[in-house]
């Protein structure tokens, strides 16, 4: 890991540059007419982050609305069973709504607020981000459209009652795959359009600047407090993280605290899929190569000519072409590792964690879970910490319709 | 940045201005409704009254464009278009005509393809000059250097959203003209010109003594004569689109198409 320590040393204070550069990823690549917006964006934001105000607020609905700290937890009975590696599990699953997603909406909408905006537009895979933003724009009383991929539709159905319950518009988007990315690219054009009122509450590390790092920012608070947490809990600072890999954001979160920690290895998982070819995984490391999609430059899944890749995952949060620009970064300056897990391996995992501790996780946590479940045998002095990004009630369906032997 | 020669594009805008007249700029998706169209399109559109084509490069994720161009990409994507086919196809216009062609793109196809290559490919074809969509000033300097190298002119967008200071730099990046967007929002027609570009326009002019064309959401003969009383360009592009997918199918496309062109570029005759 010495090859490491330069760039981890510097890439709290360095990263993004002044104009959203990972080394070379990340960036500004969208039309013209967004770019003055994204600048008056970055500026609120940064003023924002400066302000005790908004830090105190912030902090305040974390803990009284959302629920944090979340706790860090020594899955006992899983590490019994695997005779291995101790594994901790940091709970983002507890959070209200289900999910991490509701750290970076709570700091959006009080940005939008801030920045006078009364509609809220946001792009959803899962649902999971959806329905975070429907619920905090609920809570702020403000307008509020998700865009979703039809396919999406269909798997996350629940969370499609949920936004509605919650008083969100889910716009079904049928172009292209019709996921997310599709569902990103119309709310993209949304906002391109409504500029002038409306916030694009995007919900992952991904698009321009400064996105991934406002998102990132929003994030941060998991790794924080694990960090916090570990020293208190466990004496000291865990061998291992394991998070999932979609646009990245619950990652970046629990990774960007530990970055100067080079003891601590970052392990990121993406979505194996069913397969090695393009169209059948998003393991945009192994198949991707640099390209720009929704205003970054990252790995991208793309075929010859450039045109994006389509993708598959049995779950629909890590269903996408590209990858937040700042682990493309961490990737090549080799701090943190990229690895996929399968659709079955994630199932299987998901399972596992069911019987041993009583923790049904979201499908993709499922796949960092099912990384920690493959090593922690190979390395039975470690530690792991693995981020239980959400839990799996959005997904019974898909576990229903992969599990017949237990639905008779 | 002014380029060295005089490029096609560069004289069909001084031409203009000698005789008092604008020009009309016709956007097209290369490869839609197929490849084997395209080159039959861009002489019927000249030969309709346009002045400089626009040939879209399709992409799977056109997140500036509306319904319409999203539909001709997916047809152009399907029929198999590629930048080396549409490399081909300038070859066989060039074979007939000398009008000035920008390719249209967002970034990624061409990033693939690689800078050095296109440059030297495009003007090797006869391409006069590139615009990249989703490629803001901040990131052109390399993309702008290879082009610029093989005299190709770069055009930019500037948007009624732009500052002060992103329309000079708009304007420092472009050579030959500037592409102004005339409201915010993505491809498609509207009813009524949009008012905000008339003040982009006036913006625009105290900062750059480039020609400046004006487009976005403008698809009538009406349309078109008020943005001539204000710009140097007119841009159509959705309007196009759409008699291109309407009469996908027919013997007599170049033929309805040419007919269009001659209709919305009447007012450009007579004033």
């Amino acid at each position: 890991m010495t090859k490491s320590k330069d760039m981890a040393m510097s890439s709290t204070v360095a990263v993004p540059d002044a104009l959203g550069h990972f080394g070379r990823y990340g960036g500004r690549y969208v039309p013209e007419v967004l770019m003055s917006p994204l600048e008056e964006l970055e500026h609120a934001y940064l003023e924002a982050s400066r302000d005790p105000a908004f830090q105190d607020e912030l902090k305040r609905l974390l803990h009284y609305y959302a629920g944090r700290p979340t706790p860090l937890y020594l899955a006992a009975r899983l590490t019994q069973n695997l005779g291995g590696a101790q594994i901790w599990l940091k709970r983002e699953d507890l959070l209200h709504t289900g999910a991490h997603k509701i750290n970076n909406c709570l700091g959006q909408i009080l940005l939008a607020r801030r920045m006078g905006k009364q509609r809220i537009i946001a792009e959803t895979g899962a649902g999971q981000h959806g329905v975070a933003t429907a619920t905090v724009c609920a809570l702020f009383g403000m307008q509020c459209v998700v865009y979703m991929g039809e396919e999406d539709i269909r798997r996350q159905r629940l969370n499609v009652f949920r936004m509605r319950l919650l008083g969100a518009e889910v716009v079904s988007v049928a172009n292209g795959s019709r996921t997310l990315k599709d569902a990103i690219s119309e709310a993209m054009r949304d906002w391109v359009t409504n500029v002038a009122t409306t916030h694009y509450l995007l919900g992952s590390a991904l698009g321009a600047h400064p996105y991934p790092m406002m998102v990132r920012d929003f994030h941060k608070v998991i790794g924080e407090e694990t960090r916090a947490q570990a020293i208190e809990q466990m004496g000291k600072l865990p061998d291992a993280i394991f998070a999932c890999v979609g646009g990245g954001s619950n990652a970046i979160g629990i990774f960007y605290p530990f970055l100067k920690d080079e003891s601590v290895r970052l392990i990121g998982v993406e979505a194996g899929g069913k397969g090695n070819k393009l169209g059948e995984h998003a393991a945009r490391f192994s198949g991707g190569v640099p390209g720009v999609l929704h205003g970054t430059l990252s790995y991208l899944l793309q075929d010859e000519e450039g045109q994006v890749g389509l993708t598959h995952s049995i779950s629909a949060g890590l269903d996408y072409a590209a990858i937040g620009p700042e682990h493309a970064w961490l990737h090549d300056g080799q701090r943190a590792e990229y690895v996929s897990i399968s659709d079955a391996g994630a199932l299987t995992a998901a399972r596992t964690l069911a019987r041993t501790e009583g923790i049904i996780p979201a499908l993709e946590s499922s796949h960092a879970i099912a990384e920690a479940i493959r090593r922690a045998p190979l390395e039975p002095e470690s530690i792991f910490v693995v981020n239980v990004s959400g839990r799996g009630d959005k997904d019974i369906d898909i576990y229903r319709e992969n599990m017949p032997e237990l639905d008779v | 940045m002014p380029l060295q020669t005089t490029t096609r594009i560069a004289g069909l805008f001084q031409k203009k201005k000698a005789e008092g007249r604008k020009a009309f700029i016709a956007y097209l998706t290369g490869g839609d409704p197929s490849p084997d169209h395209t080159a039959s399109l861009i002489l019927a559109l000249e030969r309709g009254g346009a002045d400089l084509i626009e040939l879209g490069v399709p992409f799977s994720d056109p997140i500036a464009d509306g319904p319409v161009i999203q539909r001709a990409s997916e047809r152009a994507l399907q029929a198999g278009t590629t930048v080396p086919k549409l490399l081909t196809i300038v070859r066989q216009v060039r074979q007939h005509s000398e009008i000035p062609i920008i390719l249209f793109s967002y970034l990624n196809p061409l990033l693939r393809y690689g800078f050095e290559r296109l440059a030297r490919d495009t003007a090797d074809a006869g391409i006069d000059g590139v615009l990249l969509t989703d490629l803001s000033v901040e990131e052109a300097a390399e993309p702008v250097n290879r082009l610029r190298e093989y005299c190709l002119d770069t055009v930019f967008l500037a948007a009624p959203t732009s500052t002060e200071r992103r329309l000079q730099l708009v304007a420092e990046h472009s050579s030959a003209f500037v592409y102004l967007v005339s409201r915010t929002g993505v491809t498609g027609e509207q009813v009524s010109l949009s008012q905000a570009a008339a003040p982009l326009v006036n913006r625009m002019r105290r900062l750059t003594s480039l020609p400046l064309a004006v487009g976005f959401g403008i698809s009538t003969p009406e349309q078109v004569a008020q943005v001539a009383e204000i710009a140097d360009g007119v841009v159509v592009g959705t309007a196009i689109v759409r008699r291109i997918e309407k009469y996908a199918g027919s013997a007599d496309l170049a033929t309805e198409l040419e007919s269009y062109i001659k209709e919305l570029t009447a007012p450009l005759r007579s004033v």
